[in-house]
Parts: C-alpha cells; sequence; structure tokens
C-alpha cells in the first residue's frame, strides 16, 4: 500500500463545500479519503479475517469472564453486616423478598463526593441510585454508577500478603506493632504516613491524634487527579486556599476558562442541573443563560456552549488575561499576548458580563494555572459575583496542603533514608507520582512499607505488606461534598474479603488496635454532637445520609491588591503543547479494572478501551498523522507511544493525553491497555506545558470507537436545532423543519392504548452528553461487557447509547450529544418482521422482548432504522463468575448466547410501581416510575411517564412546540422523543 | 417473464433438436450406461472428491458455528446479514433454471428442453438444499429453527405470519417437495429402463424398488402425460413466485436500498439468469466428457445463451430503474444509498458487479461467442460471480449505511465465512456427481419422443 | 361387461412391434375385431394409442383441484385462526386479521397440496406401487422400456381364445408373439 495520503485541509474544506452542502460530511478520514480510512472501508475481503481466536480482544473477552474461583459458593448467602444499619425506606425486619431496599450512603472521589442511595436484593447492593437529599441533588455520575461493579470486582485482593505471601491480619498486627514500638523512642521520627486527598473528619481526627502521639511523625497527601492549581490560585489572589462554590441558578452569562464543570470535578453534578434549569425552554418561557467556553479539547461543557473557542491551554490563560483586562478587573495593566483567534471576541463577551453584573460568572478550569484562577476570582470580584453566583468557603479538605510539595518531601526523605515505617493508605503513588521524583525507585529506600489498597497494584508489588482494602459499600466512614456537607457511610455488605478499612488500619496504630470501624466512626461524632439524644441524631443522619447543617459556611474574603504583579511572564512557547487530563472513564487509573468504564464510551470522542494522542485536524495535518496512527511523544526526555485520534474542534498546536491508562498491575480487564501519561508528568507540569515533540512511528494501531461517523446530515432529521431568537421568533420553526406524517394517514384502525401509554422525551438543549445513563443502564440491566475486540467489530450491547454529532466547520464544529434508547415505535418496523413473535406490543405501548422466544434471524435489527437493537453475537453475560452472579438485577434476566435483547424503558420498574398501585387500587402517579437513565440524569434531561396522562411532566414536554421524532417521517410513531437543541448565541459575535 | 417468451418462441423450427442417426436403442444404451458401467471416469472422480472435501469443510465450519455462535462470522449491528443471506438468495436463484426448464419450456412445448431438464431438474434440488441450510445455519439458537413451523405446543406461540422469514420457509419448502415430485415422477419410466437394463441383482433391486412396478402400459403414459402437465401448470406460477418471496425479505423491510416495489420481477430474472449460468457450467463439461454432444447440441447451448442473454437485460434494466426511482423519488435516504453503492466502502464490489452482469453477458449477441462452448463456460462464470456480488451488494451495502450515521459500520468478511459458503459449493458437487453416477442425467424416454422413428406415419392407417 | 368367474390358465397374449406406427395399426385391427381388454406397452407415450383404445379421461385434474382448493383454505384459514383468535396480539401495530400478508402463504399451500394430489393421484390410477405384474414374464419385454413395443391382449377379454388370438396376432406381422403367464 503506498504511504498513506496526508490529511489535506484545504481540500477537506473543499470537500466540505462541495459535499451536499456544508452540512454534510461523515469523518474526517472519509473527507480526506485517507488510505488509513479506505483500510478500514474496504474491507469487503477478508485482509485479516477471523474473528473468533483473534488473540487480544477475545482473550480480553475471556478475560472480562474469567478469575472466578476464589469466590465459589459465596453467591449464596446473604451477607448483612453485623452492625445496625439503617435503611432509607423501610426497616430491615420488614424485608420482604424480591423487594429492594435503599441504602443512604456517599461515594468519596477527591474532595468531594457523591450521595447516593444504594439498592439492595436480600442484601446484595445492586444498583447505584443518586440521594436527592445531598448536595449532588440525587443524580450520579459514571464513576458512582459503575462503582458497584468495582464492589464485585473478581480482581480484588482478597487476602493481605507479605512478599506475595498469604498472611493473617495478627501477624499484620505484631509486626506493626513492633515497628510502632520502635517509633516511640523516636518521636516516629520515622514513621511516614501517605494518604489521598482526605475530607473525612474521622480519619483526619485518627491521623491528627497519631501526629499528637507521634510528633516527628509525618502525614503526605498525593492525588494526581486534584485542583493543584486551585488551591495555588487562591493563595495568589485571595491569600488564602478556599473552596469555591458556584450557583448557576442565577448566572445568565458564564464563561468557562477551560472548565469542565457540567461533567467532571466536584459539585459538577449539581451545577449541570443549576445550568439546565436556566435553558429550560417551555413554550411562554424562553429564557436562557449563555455559556461561553474557551478549552482545548472537547468536553461535555464544551458541547453546551453557545460559543466555544478551542483555545491552547496557555492560551486560555491569555484570553483570561485579556478579557479580564478588558472587564477592567485588577490585573495589573497586565493583558494576554495578542491573538486574533479570540481578540474578537474578548469585547463582546466584556460586554456581555458587564451587562449582567451580579448575575454573571468566571468559572477556572481545575486544571488551569493558578494565574486563570486568580484572574477569575478578581473578575468575579469586579463583577460583583462574590456572594450570589460565587461562594467562598474554608476547603473541604481535613488538610489542604500542596500536595506537590508533600510528595516531594516524602520522595526526599525516603531518598535520605529516614523513613522506617511507611504507611500508604489507598493510592497508587508508583504509579502516578510525578515521574521526576522516581517514586518508584525511592520507595524501596523505606524500611518497612505498607499499602492498604483494592487491588493488589503497582505500589503493593513493591510494598512489603500488602493489606486489602474495603470498597466503600462494605465501609462505615464518613466523607464531606464538594460543599462541605458530611455523609455517614454505611455498608451495604460486609466485606467480601478479608478487607479493613482505612479508620481500622489506622486505629491499629494505636492502643486499641482492634476497634471496629463502626465504632471507631460513631465516637468520633459522638463527641462532635453536642446535643443530647446522639441515638436518635445518629439513626437519622445515618439514614438520610446527610448531617444537616454540616455544609461548610460562606467566609468573605478580599481581593489581594497587586496580585498580578508577582506573576512571572509566560515561558518559552516552543514546540507543541501537552495537555494533560484525567480520563473521562478511568479518571485517574483507579477506575482500570472496571469493565463498564473501559467499555463506557467516552463523550464526544465515542472512544472505548483506549486512550490516545487528541489532536487537532490541522495539527495532525502537519504532523503527518491520521487517526490510529501511532506517534512517539517526546517531552523533556520523556518518551512514549501513542495512537492518535483526530478530534474536531481540538485546539491547533496541542495534543491531549488522558491519564489512568498502561497499568501494569491493574487486574485481568485493564492491565497493560492504552498507554501511561503519567511517565510524562512531572510535578512543575502537572497539566500543561510547551515543548512537545510528536513524530510518526507506525500506524494501523487498533483504536475502538463506537461511532465512526459524526455526520450531521441535516437533510435528515435527526437533530433538530435552532436558536433561541429563531425559536421566539417562529416557535413552530422546529416543526416545519420536521416532518411527521399525521395520524389519519392510514389505512390501519391501529391499536387503543386506554390505560397507561408509556413515553419518554430527551431534552436535548439539557443534555451534556456525560454519558451516566449508558452506564446506569448497564448496571440495571445487566448489559454484558464484550471486550476492545468485540467492540471493533460493532458488537457492543449498550442499550442506550449517546450519539455526538459535528455540524459545520471541522475546526470548531458545534457539537450535539443525543441519548438514544429504544424509540418503542408504535408502528415497530422490527416486530412485523420477527418470524417467531419474540418481539411484540404491550397493551401499553412498549415493545416487548421476549429472550427465550427469540431464535435470533436479526431480522429486527436490520429493520431497526434507529439501530437501537443489541445481539449476542457469543455468550457474552459471565455466567460463571460468583461474585458477578451477586450484582446482577435479580428483576432483569440474563441474556444468553444468540438472542436479541434491547432497551424495555425498564419495565421491571414499570411493573414494580403498577404491582403497588393496584395494591393500593390507585393509579401509578407521575414520576413514580424513574427509568435508570432518567434517575442518574444530572440534567434532568430524561423525562418518562404515562403520555395518557395530560398533566405528566412527560406530556406537557411532548406538548411543546420543539418537541420532534426522531425519523419520525418513516411514520414508525416512536414513543421517546426528543426536545430540539437550542442555542442562545451572542449577536454581536454571530454577526 | 414475458419479455423472454418470444425470445424462446422464436426457436420453434423444424430443425431437430438432437443430432442425426440416433435409434430408441442406441439413445438408451448411451444415457444408461453412463450409470450402469463399471468403469468411473477420472473426471468424475475428480469432481467428486473434490466436492467431498469442501463438504469436510462445511461441516468443519458449521461445528465451529454451533459451538460458538454466529460471532464467528463478520456480521455486527447495523450489518446482521451478511454472507449467509447472500448465499441463500444466491443458491435459490441457482435453484430456479430446473423448474424453469421443465415445467415452463414444457408448457411452452420447447422440445429442446428434453435433454437438459433432468440433470437441470436435480440441479435445482441440490441448489435448493445449500440455499435451505443457510436460514437455519445463521439463527442465533439454530437448534430452535422449528419454532418457524406451525405446531401445536404448550408455548402457545405460533410463528408471525406477516415476518417475510416465514413466508420464506413456506416458499422454499414448498419448492424443494414439488421441485422433487417433479423430478422423481420425471423420473420413473427412466428407473424402469435401468432396472430391465441392470445385469447386477442388487442394481435391479433397487431401481425397480424405485420404478415402482412402472410397465410403460399406454394406460399409465395416459394419466403420466396429464400429471406431467398439471405438475408443471403449477410449478411454473411456484417457481415464479418463490424469488418474489425472497425479495420480500428486502422489499417489506424499510432499509433503504431494500424497500423498493420492483423487486420481484427483478430478484426472478436475476434468478433465471444464475440458474441458466449453472447449467451451462455444468452441461458444457459433461457433455464434453460423456460424448453427448449428440443429446445436448450446439442448439441447446445456444438457446440455454439466448435466455442468459435476455434475462441479463432484465437484471441491467433492474439496475438503472434502481438508480432512477431512488435519483426521482428524492427521498434522501434512498439516494444516499445508492450514492454510498456506487461511490461507498463498497463501491468496488458495486462496479466489478455490474461489468459482470451488464457488460459481460452483451458478448452472447455474436453468434460466434455462443458458437464457442468454452466461451460460454466462462462467461457463464462470470455471470455466476456477478449474481453473487449483486446479492452481497444489495444485503450488505444497504445494511451498513442506513438511517442514521451514528450506527454505520462497515461488514467484513472472516475466514468462516468463506469456509461456510465454499462448502456449500461442495455439498453442491457431492450431490450432483452422486446424481450423475447413480442416475440417468438425460431423461432417456423424453429424448426417444424426439427421434423422427417417434413420429406415428399418417400412411400406416388404411 | 361380464367378468369371468374361473381364472384363466395364462393371462394373455402378447405381440412385439418393431416401431410405433405397427403398434398403433396393431391395436386399431385389434379394436376393429372388437377386442376390448386391450393394453399397449411402449418406450414413450404415444398420444395416438389413447384415442385408438378410446381410454377413459384421466380423473387426475379433478382430484389436483380438489387439493388445491384445500390447500389454500387450510393456508388461510391457519393463518386467520392463529392471529385472530388464537393468539391475538399487536405486531408493530398492525391489524388482528391483515389479509394482505396471508396471500403468499395461502398461494403457497395450494400448489403443495395440489402438487401432492397430482402425484398420489398419478400413483393411485396407475396403481403403483405394484410389486409384480405377469407381462414381466415375458423375458423379451424388458425391451418395452428400451426400443420396442408391445401390444397385449387379455385372456379376461369376452372374445379371447387361445388359438384364435394368437392367430390373430400373428396376422399383424408382428416381430414375434408370446403368451404372458401369470
Amino acid at each position: 500500500m503506498s504511504a498513506p495520503k496526508k490529511l489535506d485541509l484545504p481540500a477537506v474544506r473543499a470537500l466540505l463545500e462541495k459535499a451536499h452542502g456544508r452540512d454534510y460530511w461523515r469523518s474526517l478520514e472519509d473527507l480526506a479519503e485517507t488510505d488509513a480510512f479506505q483500510d478500514l472501508m474496504h474491507r469487503e475481503f477478508p485482509r485479516y479475517a477471523s474473528e473468533w481466536e483473534d488473540g487480544e480482544g477475545r482473550r480480553n473477552f475471556i478475560k472480562l469472564m474469567g478469575a472466578s474461583l476464589a469466590l465459589a459458593g459465596l453467591s449464596a448467602c446473604t451477607r448483612q453486616p453485623t452492625e445496625y444499619i439503617n435503611p432509607y425506606v423501610r426497616q430491615p425486619e420488614e424485608l420482604v423478598p424480591g423487594r429492594p431496599l435503599f441504602f443512604a450512603t456517599a461515594m468519596p472521589l477527591g474532595a468531594s463526593s457523591t450521595g447516593l442511595l444504594v439498592e439492595s436484593h436480600e442484601g446484595r447492593p445492586t444498583k447505584i441510585e443518586g440521594n436527592p437529599d445531598h448536595p449532588s441533588l440525587g443524580a450520579c455520575d459514571v464513576y458512582a454508577q459503575a462503582s458497584v461493579l468495582g464492589l464485585y470486582d473478581p480482581d480484588r485482593s482478597q487476602a493481605l500478603a507479605e512478599e506475595g505471601e498469604i498472611r493473617s491480619w495478627s501477624a499484620f498486627l505484631e509486626t506493626i506493632r513492633q515497628a510502632v514500638e520502635a517509633q516511640k523512642a523516636k518521636q516516629g521520627a520515622g514513621l511516614r504516613i501517605l494518604t489521598e486527598t482526605v475530607t473525612s473528619p474521622t480519619m483526619a481526627d485518627q491521623i491528627k491524634g497519631m501526629l499528637a502521639a507521634f510528633p516527628a511523625a509525618r502525614w503526605h497527601q498525593w492525588e494526581p487527579a486534584m485542583a493543584h492549581s486551585a488551591a495555588a490560585g487562591a493563595r495568589l489572589a485571595l491569600g488564602q486556599p478556599v473552596n469555591t462554590i458556584y450557583d448557576l441558578r442565577g448566572a445568565d452569562v458564564i464563561v468557562s476558562l477551560d472548565a469542565d464543570f457540567l461533567a467532571s470535578g466536584p459539585g459538577s453534578l449539581r451545577y449541570a442541573r443549576q445550568f439546565a434549569s436556566r435553558r429550560r425552554v417551555r413554550d411562554s418561557q424562553t429564557g436562557m443563560n449563555r455559556l461561553y467556553v474557551v478549552e482545548p479539547m472537547p468536553t461535555p461543557t464544551g458541547t453546551k456552549a453557545d460559543h466555544r473557542l478551542p483555545l491552547r491551554a496557555a492560551d486560555v490563560e491569555q484570553f483570561a488575561w485579556s478579557l479580564a483586562a478588558a472587564v477592567g478587573a485588577d490585573t495589573g495593566g497586565r493583558k494576554g499576548i495578542p491573538n486574533a483567534a479570540f481578540d474578537k471576541w474578548i469585547g463582546a463577551i466584556a460586554r456581555d458580563l458587564q451587562r449582567h453584573r451580579g448575575a454573571s460568572l468566571v468559572i477556572a478550569g481545575e486544571q488551569q494555572s493558578p494565574a486563570v484562577h486568580a484572574l477569575a476570582h478578581s473578575m468575579n470580584a469586579l463583577l460583583g459575583n462574590v456572594g450570589k453566583t460565587v461562594v467562598y468557603t474554608e476547603s473541604v479538605e481535613a488538610n489542604p496542603v500542596d500536595q506537590v510539595a508533600s510528595i516531594y518531601d516524602l520522595v526526599k526523605d525516603m531518598d535520605a533514608g529516614a523513613v522506617d515505617l511507611l504507611l500508604i493508605l489507598g493510592g497508587n503513588p508508583v504509579y502516578d507520582a510525578p515521574v521526576e521524583l522516581g517514586f518508584r525507585d525511592r520507595l524501596k529506600k523505606a524500611t518497612l512499607r505498607v499499602h492498604l489498597s483494592l487491588h493488589e497494584d503497582e505500589t503493593s508489588e513493591l510494598c512489603h505488606w500488602h493489606l486489602p482494602m474495603t470498597h466503600y459499600l462494605e465501609t462505615w466512614s464518613d466523607c464531606r461534598a464538594h460543599d462541605g456537607t458530611v455523609t455517614i457511610m454505611q455498608p451495604l455488605i460486609a466485606p467480601l474479603y478479608a478487607g479493613k478499612s482505612v479508620h481500622e488500619v489506622l486505629t491499629m496504630l494505636t492502643e486499641q488496635p482492634e476497634r471496629p470501624g463502626y465504632d471507631i466512626v460513631k465516637s468520633y461524632w459522638s463527641r462532635q454532637h453536642t446535643g443530647a439524644d446522639f441515638e436518635a441524631w445518629w439513626r437519622k443522619v445515618v439514614h438520610d445520609g446527610i448531617m444537616p447543617d454540616t455544609a461548610l459556611p460562606a467566609k468573605t474574603v478580599a481581593l489581594r491588591q497587586g496580585w498580578a504583579a508577582s506573576l512571572p511572564q509566560p515561558a518559552s512557547r516552543q514546540g507543541l503543547e501537552i495537555i494533560f487530563r484525567p480520563d473521562p472513564a478511568v479518571f485517574d487509573g483507579r477506575f482500570a479494572n472496571n469493565g463498564w468504564l473501559q467499555e463506557f464510551p467516552r463523550p464526544i470522542t465515542q472512544i472505548t478501551w483506549d486512550n490516545a494522542a487528541f489532536m487537532s485536524p490541522a495539527t495532525a495535518h502537519e504532523k503527518g498523522v491520521v487517526t490510529s496512527d501511532l506517534v512517539e511523544l517526546e517531552y523533556r526526555g520523556y518518551k512514549m507511544r501513542a495512537p492518535v485520534s483526530i478530534q474536531p474542534g481540538h485546539a491547533d498546536g496541542c495534543v491531549t493525553v488522558h491519564l489512568g491508562y498502561g497499568r501494569t498491575r491493574a487486574g485481568h480487564v485493564g492491565t497493560r491497555i492504552g498507554f501511561n501519561a503519567y511517565g510524562m508528568r512531572t510535578s512543575n507540569a502537572l497539566w500543561q506545558d510547551f515543548g512537545l515533540k510528536a513524530t510518526k512511528v507506525g500506524s494501523g494501531y487498533l483504536l475502538v470507537s463506537i461511532q465512526d461517523y459524526h455526520a450531521l446530515d441535516t437533510r435528515r432529521h435527526i437533530i433538530e436545532k435552532a436558536a433561541i431568537e429563531e425559536y421566539r421568533r417562529n416557535p413552530n420553526v422546529i416543526q416545519e423543519s420536521a416532518e411527521a406524517p399525521p395520524r389519519e394517514l392510514t389505512l390501519y384502525p391501529g391499536f387503543p392504548y386506554d390505560k397507561y401509554a408509556w413515553g419518554m422525551a430527551i431534552d436535548l438543549t439539557a443534555c451534556t452528553g456525560c454519558g451516566a445513563c449508558v452506564v446506569a443502564c448497564q448496571a440495571e440491566n445487566n448489559i454484558a461487557v464484550v471486550g476492545k475486540q468485540e467492540v471493533h467489530h460493532g458488537r457492543h450491547m449498550h442499550w442506550l447509547r449517546v450519539d455526538s454529532y459535528y455540524h459545520g466547520d471541522i475546526e470548531n464544529p458545534e457539537i450535539y450529544n443525543q441519548p438514544v434508547p429504544c424509540m418503542q415505535c408504535e408502528n415497530a418496523p422490527c416486530e412485523l418482521v420477527c418470524p417467531v413473535q419474540a418481539t411484540n406490543h404491550s397493551s401499553e405501548g412498549l415493545n416487548d422482548m421476549i429472550y427465550n422466544r427469540c431464535v435470533g434471524t436479526r431480522y429486527c435489527s436490520n429493520n431497526c432504522p434507529y439501530k437501537v437493537r443489541r445481539f449476542n453475537f457469543f455468550l457474552y453475560s459471565d455466567w460463571n463468575t460468583p461474585s458477578l452472579k451477586l450484582q446482577r438485577n435479580p428483576d432483569v434476566t440474563v441474556r444468553s448466547r444468540g438472542v436479541m435483547e434491547k432497551c424495555t424503558y425498564c419495565v421491571q420498574r414499570i411493573n414494580r410501581a403498577k404491582i403497588d398501585a393496584e395494591k393500593e387500587d390507585r393509579k401509578v402517579r407521575d414520576g413514580e416510575i424513574q427509568t435508570a437513565c432518567q434517575a442518574t440524569c444530572p440534567a434532568e434531561a430524561i423525562i418518562f411517564g404515562n403520555i395518557n396522562d395530560p398533566n405528566s411532566r412527560v406530556a406537557r414536554m411532548k406538548a411543546e412546540k420543539t418537541n420532534y421524532g426522531l425519523l419520525a417521517d418513516l411514520n414508525t410513531r416512536p414513543r421517546t422523543t426528543y426536545l430540539a437543541a437550542l442555542r442562545n448565541p451572542n449577536p454581536e459575535i454571530e454577526a | 417473464m414475458a419479455d423472454e417468451r418470444p425470445l424462446i418462441d422464436e426457436e420453434l423450427q423444424p430443425e431437430p433438436v438432437i443430432a442425426p442417426g440416433y435409434t430408441f436403442g442406441t439413445v438408451t444404451d448411451q444415457i444408461a450406461s453412463v450409470v450402469l458401467t463399471r468403469r468411473t471416469p477420472v473426471f468424475w472422480m475428480a469432481c467428486f472428491s473434490a466436492g467431498f472435501a469442501l463438504l469436510l469443510l462445511l461441516l468443519w465450519s458449521v461445528a465451529l458455528l454451533f459451538a460458538k455462535g454466529v460471532g464467528i462470522w463478520g456480521i455486527k449491528i447495523p450489518v446482521g446479514w451478511g454472507f449467509a443471506i447472500t448465499n441463500f438468495v444466491w443458491w435459490i436463484g441457482i435453484g430456479h433454471a430446473g423448474t424453469l426448464i421443465s415445467a415452463i419450456l414444457l408448457l411452452l412445448n420447447q422440445q429442446w428442453r428434453n435433454s437438459i431438464n433432468r440433470f437441470a431438474e436435480a440441479m435445482t434440488l441440490f441448489a435448493v438444499a445449500c440455499a435451505g441450510m443457510f436460514p437455519l445455519l445463521h439463527m442465533g439458537r439454530p437448534w430452535l429453527f422449528y419454532w418457524m413451523f406451525p405446531y401445536p405446543n404448550t408455548m402457545g406461540v405460533q410463528p408471525q405470519f406477516r415476518s417475510p422469514l416465514v413466508w420464506d420457509v413456506f416458499a422454499v419448502s414448498t419448492y424443494a417437495t414439488v421441485s422433487f415430485l417433479f423430478w422423481f415422477v420425471g423420473l420413473m419410466p427412466d428407473l424402469a429402463t435401468l432396472r430391465d437394463r441392470a445385469t447386477n441383482r442388487w442394481a435391479r433391486g433397487v431401481y425397480g424398488m424405485l420404478a415402482m412396478g412402472w410397465r410403460n402400459s399406454v394406460r399409465h403414459w395416459h394419466h403420466y402425460e396429464t400429471a406431467s402437465l398439471l405438475l408443471a401448470g403449477l410449478a411454473t406460477p411456484l417457481v415464479l413466485s418463490v424469488h418474489t418471496v425472497v425479495s420480500f425479505d428486502f422489499t417489506i423491510a424499510i432499509v433503504p436500498g431494500w424497500h423498493s416495489t420492483f423487486f420481484p420481477p427483478y430478484f426472478v430474472a436475476g434468478a433465471i439468469y444464475s440458474g441458466f449460468a449453472m447449467v451451462l457450467v455444468l452441461a458444457i463439461p459433461l457433455r464434453a466428457v460423456y460424448g453427448l454432444e449428440g443429446l445436448i447440441t450446439e442448439k441447446h447451448l445456444d438457446n440455454s445463451a439466448k435466455v442468459m442473454l435476455a434475462t441479463g437485460l432484465i437484471v441491467g434494466y433492474s439496475y438503472m430503474l434502481e438508480t432512477f426511482t431512488a435519483w426521482y423519488s428524492g427521498n434522501v435516504y434512498e439516494s444516499a444509498a445508492l450514492w454510498n453503492r456506487m461511490t461507498g466502502p463498497y463501491a468496488g464490489a458495486y462496479w466489478f458487479l455490474i461489468t459482470c452482469n451488464v457488460v459481460a453477458p452483451q458478448f452472447l449477441w455474436f453468434k460466434r461467442v455462443r458458437g464457442k462452448p468454452i466461451l460460454l463456460f466462462l462467461a457463464s462464470l462470470v455471470v455466476l460471480v456477478g449474481m453473487w456480488l449483486e446479492r452481497f451488494v444489495i444485503i450488505v451495502t444497504s445494511l451498513a449505511q442506513d438511517y442514521l450515521p451514528s450506527s454505520w459500520r462497515i461488514f467484513t468478511p472472516t475466514r468462516w465465512d468463506w469456509a461456510t459458503y465454499l462448502g456449500t459449493i461442495g455439498l453442491f458437487l457431492f450431490l450432483f456427481f452422486l446424481f450423475i453416477r447413480l442416475l440417468p442425467m438425460i431423461s432417456i424416454f423424453e429424448v426417444r419422443t424426439l427421434l423422427p422413428q417417434a413420429k406415428i406415419e399418417e400412411e400406416g392407417q388404411a | 361387461m361380464r367378468v369371468r368367474s374361473v381364472r384363466p390358465p395364462i393371462y394373455g397374449v402378447m405381440a412385439e412391434f418393431n416401431n410405433p406406427t405397427a403398434l398403433v395399426n396393431a391395436a386399431r385391427e385389434a379394436r376393429a375385431r372388437g377386442y376390448r381388454r386391450l393394453d399397449a406397452y411402449t418406450p414413450f407415450p404415444i398420444e395416438e394409442l389413447a384415442e385408438v383404445l378410446h381410454l377413459p379421461k384421466s380423473k387426475l385434474p379433478l382430484i389436483v383441484l380438489i387439493g388445491g382448493i384445500l390447500g389454500g383454505l387450510t393456508g388461510y384459514l391457519m393463518q386467520y385462526y392463529v392471529t385472530v383468535i388464537y393468539f391475538p396480539i399487536n405486531i408493530g401495530g398492525r391489524p388482528l386479521h391483515s389479509w394482505p400478508m396471508y396471500i403468499v402463504i395461502t398461494f403457497e399451500l395450494t400448489i403443495l397440496f395440489a402438487a401432492i394430489s397430482a402425484v398420489l393421484g398419478l400413483l393411485g390410477l396407475c396403481g403403483l406401487p405394484m410389486p409384480y405384474h405377469p407381462v414381466f414374464n415375458v423375458p423379451r419385454f424388458a425391451r418395452a422400456s428400451r426400443s420396442r413395443f408391445f401390444l397385449c391382449i387379455q385372456a379376461t377379454d369376452p372374445l379371447f381364445d387361445r388359438k384364435a388370438t394368437e392367430d390373430f396376432l400373428e396376422s399383424l406381422e408382428p416381430r414375434e408373439v408370446a403368451e404372458v403367464a401369470h
């Protein structure tokens, strides 16, 4: 084959002009007709064929199914914790077999936590729901949704190990006691504790207590994906580390400086809901906030922007300088480096901000430089947003330290041989510590090394002792939300393995080493609780999942005068910019062994099972690479091979890499996939820096994405969209463009749906494409994981997918997200062609699928215009691994080989609600049934209900003028409909 | 189909269809000897063992298929049908020539059919057998195939009679049954001949059993003639219906590129097209090897070639019409589907099939080409390849890129797709050469009627 | 006609001819002589013989017609029963009795039943399968399926007389005349 034709931008644009008007382009490679793409295309006849034994993928797939032994027999017994825990709605003695109970707890992640209600079937936590009373407002992100699989992960470490030998806790206790005794003499000078970010008051109290006993001991913290520079920025501008909380309900104009505040970071769930609440256009109410986003890599927040500008991370800072200057904020007279890309915007945005004093908001991205944070603070201050849309509180962290310095000190001490006993409680520093510290080698200099973690990972490998940690669903603990609200975490199930919680390990260093976590947590709070009736209070707190009035109080801070003066001018800007970001699915690498997250199609890119070097079409063109080529990234002498992925809307001149891959000891699922970006990440450039070189070294890497074509062909009625102005001018603009044939236009009498008629409406204006619904659906419906190779073959099983479409210019297209569940068509094409009546219509309009009748002709899928049906080409479900059996939802069939499956609107939930209603002799109330996707959606974009009831939320949404059916012109009569995607562009800029 | 009748009718000319010099005896002996001889020609050995080898390949891949699931093929979402259904349609199509020749040409009183109808019918049976396997094999749970048939069962569920797949079940099984009956009825007198001529008592016993005591009585012949006319009358609409029904698999679906009303005639024409191609591919070597040039004459080849030309033109016309309607309808999905077919990932396959099915047959206009068996043989092979590609393109390209671009995906066959396909070719050869060896490949009694001696001289009456 | 109560000593007398014309003429002669219990054996169908021997029209078409009608009814009623009475269910919003979609199966079953009754009818009318028949006792009769034409006058014929009939057949210049033993 000839050398790959380069992606020729001018040519691409030319094609764009030609191809059915600039709307219609399918994917970059297709346009550029590169060989790489034609490779993909021209495979009518096999080049390398066999699927059934293709080493990698199938092996992965087997792996996913495998690794079961240790748990045999476990599936049988119900494992209630011994302590008394409080069910959310009913008391356990009321436990009715077949009726799930819900327990409140929370999932801590970084400096925040998500409040949860965990569904428990006969003592088995099976599904995560959000806790509406919690600051996270009852929504969940993908991490929380997938965490239940993490609990049952067969690869979790299942026993203590000393140098790989299985040991008992008492053996460890002996060792540790000796070590601690030895420290007593020297005030604990050789004792070091390394933790991740700690928000747990109890844990903080334990550590502080210990530091009191050992004054010379040290407590270090390191978490790779924290907002390290936010604290620095706060110190810079406000003179102290603060926690910044936003209130988007009051924000009419929002400027995001590379902040993905809708989909990641503390509070994002709450922000997403508040943001959506200001964009909900209902016929009378057409008010809409306006969002400007500048960012290098498209994020879910970017897709919601009314104006999005791709900028290199460093240029975001320059943009911030210029904007601040234009707004008139205190920049010490400094301006950003002039930049044609954004200069024409600055004025307009500044005016827009000034028009909305006190009702505007500037948000700095967690990963952005301290300067950007400082500028955001000063702009918000100037615009009078503080106290309105911005609230400052004390830090949520128990001990906010500069973590970079913290781990640096630890390494220094280890190097100096000053560390006798090192306790690593959680985290995986060997894998994720800044590379230039050489943590791996220096760690070996600590005399006794103990590592507590869920998996036996890279760090455990280098420690004398590995202690299995309890999963948060097995643990008594506490944690804080982004606003400081405390949740008492209660275990849903007794530890599956010989695990212990952080608290239980810490207490081993004290005089009462055997205290159960329950006592530790409870006694701490009994000391904090001032009032009498502690027991009652405790029960209520545990029951509710939040501790009242523990949200941190707002504090007033003043902007330091002349803060800007101290800042150095930007350093050299030579070469490409490298940008590190946490992976949207495996985060900082801790979720690498979670099959659901690995197979979770990343928002926008739709890539699964890999990370990649994302770059803009122009940059790729310049480097002469195309998607799935291999490039060698060279940065500060560190080298790394990575597959290229060309990302429309990515900023030119920079490369985004996601952390969390290239694990060497993650487990059967996550080991040795992707490349380890930590290998290039240094402590003084944690998130972005210049000086990257990228050279092509190969091609044909199997980079698997769930969506190959992102074209938005506006002649197909896929996504209806309009600017809010058009809509105000003509509310019928949507319905005029989407054509649905009238109901009378048929010879058939049609079937009546007189009792219930279930339907769904999805608000494309609200949807951020975060994908939580996809994982929620997977958890609720026992959807199998198929592995990279099978995804490559187009056999992923997600019942619900979030399509992403690009519209317009490839450098900076508008990006649309569209969740696509089954449309439950009233005239279902799939039913008509099934030869065995395996799929047919229920009296309530559901398009039912009868697995045990299906013979697997796949005709229904062929005839489904929405392609929402999924087929078990092999036996995908794991029928063997006991721990995975525990996770399954008992109300949903586990599918076998050779049958079709599809979204059922969570029919099991519908039926449960109907049974309850019948028992109480009433109709099902609106909102009583929430589908899994709806329940978890942070933006409340998905609404399900009975469309026969004109007052139901769904009926009212369907009555909206923005409501349209996907491909409605086929007269399939979809029960799932969409509300058009509306944007609120700034006329000054549009012009 | 009306279109090709005139072409055949113009063949009603006095010129004898078989070479002069044959008598009732020599005709009988020459055809029967192929079966009754002890010596087996090397050609037969070669073809038979080739077929057998491929048959083993088929068994292997089917075993694997049942053990692991249809995932061993290249099919995926959205391309739920790949080689399996392509092969099904292709084989069924080939299966059309036999019945067409024996039924329609009988009704049209085309005497030249008499020396090719027998093996054409056999070919039909075996082709249908190959075709029939695929709907079964391609199911996710093939062990439940019987759920496709209506039968009283405890589940209280019956087939879904609106589904074209169920129509297929009825159409194909009916076609198979009727073709077999027709073929067997045609065999009875010849079986009697073999019975009477066999020297080996085993052979005599078996053939006798099969002949069921046929004794060439005028009373037998009397009913027999009526029966074959009636069967021909029934088989004619049947043969036209079968591929119509097969085309419903696609036209009933709403997939752009499938959903069009002119598929039935288009498919039937294509079927006869490929059917006659297969007849020629088989007949040309056979007559050479067994020295049957006198019975299967240039005239037979010429006529078959003309039928191919005619149906080939219809097929070509259908391609044009397909494209035209896609453009004329102004339907964005239809036009996009056709556009993708011609320029998209499968453009290569599409243009290759156009070359095979539309360009290649044009050479059949020339008598010089029709007169050269070797050229005809090659042309027929090309047509067979083309017709397979046609089905592949229709099925796969339409599915690969339908309504929502987000779900578009390209189909890539695996080695097991190919193994299964080649395997059925093996099965076909295996059965066909078994037939050549064990049964008269040419209808003896019908050839007798073609001899001049068979005429009753009028002066006999006095 | 009257049927002989006693079983005749032989089945009949058979003459062998070289070509169809001779046979047809012979058969015509025999009819003229008043022989009725005649049968002719030919290696291929000869329409003239049916006329000459005044064979009644075949009942096969009627049988096939009945078979076909039966098949059609079966097809349609089965589908109607299943979709409307036995298991009425909403399939893709189509009416329960969607008759246009029943046509195919109705048609196919019509053909199937008709074809089967045609074949069974043929066998029935020809009295096949028939494991034994006297005519095969004539050694040369084997040629009836190759190249020779036979005329057989059965002993059950009222005019049959062993000697006279043989003489009569000899008078037709056959290749050979033979008695057909039971």
